[in-house]
């Protein structure tokens, strides 16, 4: 099945695989006939100027015709993600004695993380392919998405995870209706039932069968992050990784503002962080390796416990061709970093967050990343959905009784 | 031994459209061969030029990930399931 010619969606001409460029029309499939390759999306861009993408809404519909979306998508029922803060993080920046840093904050996204954005992008795609159901496999934002997204648009949802996820992500994904499906299993043994499912059912599955499309909405944090440096490239941004994608869909959309002539081409590095009970993208990058050995996961970060991510080898791509690095952090690491960001920013991380703050950390320390560099680290989600993490060293600091004389004394004991 | 081998969408083309079906082996290996000689093609779109599993091919047997297991070498028990599955990266 070789068909080459598809009627566009926006700037979107067609799917085409990563590893042998074969093209298929803009349809439900994710991977390559020919190779198994994973399918993504092919682009004509037009002209696009600085001034239309401002005058845009608030969201990251502002980037639409820059997404294989078919135009007017703001219009359409979804939940308006993106165009999260961009915080100047001074604090940290001084308590980790670095020059610029950034955070760029998508806990501030509808259901609290960045799958907002790339789910936006599947649901349209699901709208337009005639799909009832969308579906997922996740480790639980992509939960809270689909069921949210699903619930807005009127669409119904199926949404599968495993079974030992964090209390606040089965209940942050169940109040929205729809079907949840908890499985006894890892996220790689959900996702692979999700495929197997997906080829059954005429579901829009957002992460397998509406893959190439989803993926793209990861580039608006890319976009956001150059517009609100004020249409400019950063020299360094810490991402997560657990898949792989967004690492590399950041990576995408600074090179392609850069075609697109909206900012200065401007070196910059991209650095991995991942969480030390789930690194295999870290290890395959710390001993030069080009194939990542899956693993299975063991750490707190359950949103980044993919064992075995399949953008592994693009993500390890981007950051040896940008000069960046892959770290990981253990899970007392990872608490460490979410307080570090919670006490100098005032921002509540979700453990990813914590992941990458405590990479950041890491590679300072080791001298693997430039100190005066500008760097944007990547907050992806909120740290309300994962209070285990954090909750046995979050406690009162004192707790008594209503008693003036009682407080007087013990909070003299504690300002000292 | 008798094997029962998932066939993907993708490669359903080789198998007439059919979804599940048997093939023999001692190893994955064998199986793959088996499954060649039935289906001639089949088995140069689940390895690659220099005869090692694709890498965007993920194949179970009996739900474990064989690159966990001996690869290609993986021993095959009558009766096992084989499943071949597109990598689809997640979140």
């Amino acid at each position: 099945m070789t068909v080459t010619t598809t009627p566009a969606i926006g700037s979107a001409v067609a799917l085409k695989c990563r590893e042998c460029g074969t093209r298929y029309p803009l349809d439900a499939s994710y991977a390559c006939y020919e190779c198994f390759g994973p399918l993504e999306v092919a682009y004509e861009l037009g002209s696009v100027t600085r001034a239309q993408i401002e005058s845009g809404p608030n969201s990251m519909w502002r980037y639409e015709s820059l997404l294989p979306v078919v135009p007017g998508a703001d219009a359409r029922p979804g939940l308006q993600a993106g165009f999260t803060k961009l915080v100047r993080a001074e604090n940290l920046a001084r308590a980790l004695g670095v020059k610029t840093l950034w955070v760029k904050d998508d806990s501030g996204n509808p259901t609290h993380s960045f799958k907002d954005r790339v789910v936006a992008v599947a649901l349209e795609n699901a709208r337009r392919l005639g799909f009832e159901t969308i579906a997922c496999a996740s480790t639980g934002n992509l939960a809270n998405a689909v069921a949210a997204a699903g619930a807005r648009a009127g669409l119904k949802s199926v949404v599968f995870v495993p079974s030992n996820l964090e209390a606040g992500k089965i209940v942050t994904t169940a109040v929205y209706g729809g079907t949840l499906v908890a499985i006894d299993g890892n996220y790689d043994d959900v996702n692979r039932l999700c495929t197997e499912v997906a080829a059954s059912r005429n579901w829009g599955f957002v992460n397998v069968n509406l893959r190439p499309y989803y993926a793209e909405g990861s580039k608006t944090v890319g976009y956001e992050v150059a517009e609100q440096l004020g249409w400019r490239l950063p020299d360094a941004v810490v991402s997560p990784v657990a898949s792989g994608s967004l690492l590399t869909k950041v990576d995408k959309a600074f090179r392609e503002f850069v075609d697109l002539g909206l900012v200065d081409d401007h070196p910059y590095a991209i650095y991995g962080a991942q969480a030390t009970g789930c690194s295999p993208v870290s290890q395959a990058f710390n001993s030069g390796q080009d194939v990542i050995r899956p693993v299975k996961p063991d750490t707190i970060a359950k949103s980044l416990a993919i064992g075995n991510p399949a953008d592994g080898p693009y993500a390890l791509d981007v950051v040896r061709r940008t000069n960046g690095a892959i770290a990981d952090v253990t899970d007392e690491e990872v608490v460490e970093g979410i307080k570090l960001l919670a006490r100098t920013e005032g921002i509540f991380a979700e453990t990813a967050g914590g992941v990458v703050v405590a990479t950041y950390r890491k590679l300072l320390r080791e001298g693997r990343i430039d100190p005066g560099a500008e760097t944007v680290l990547l907050n992806t989600g909120d740290g309300l959905k994962t209070l285990d993490a954090v909750e046995a060293t979050s406690k009162p600091t004192m707790v008594i009784s209503p008693s003036y004389d009682e407080f007087e004394a013990e909070y003299s004991k504690v300002v000292s | 031994m008798s094997a029962s081998v998932r066939i993907p969408t993708i490669l359903r083309t080789y198998t007439s459209g059919v979804a599940e079906v048997s093939a023999e082996g001692a190893t994955l290996q064998d199986v793959l061969n088996s499954l060649d000689a039935q289906y001639a093609g089949i088995a140069a779109r689940v390895l690659d030029d220099n005869g090692a599993l694709r890498r965007f091919v993920n194949v179970y047997v009996n739900d474990d990930d064989v690159r966990f297991l001996d690869g290609l070498a993986t021993p095959i028990a009558e009766g096992a399931s084989i499943s071949i599955i597109p990598a689809v990266a997640g979140g």
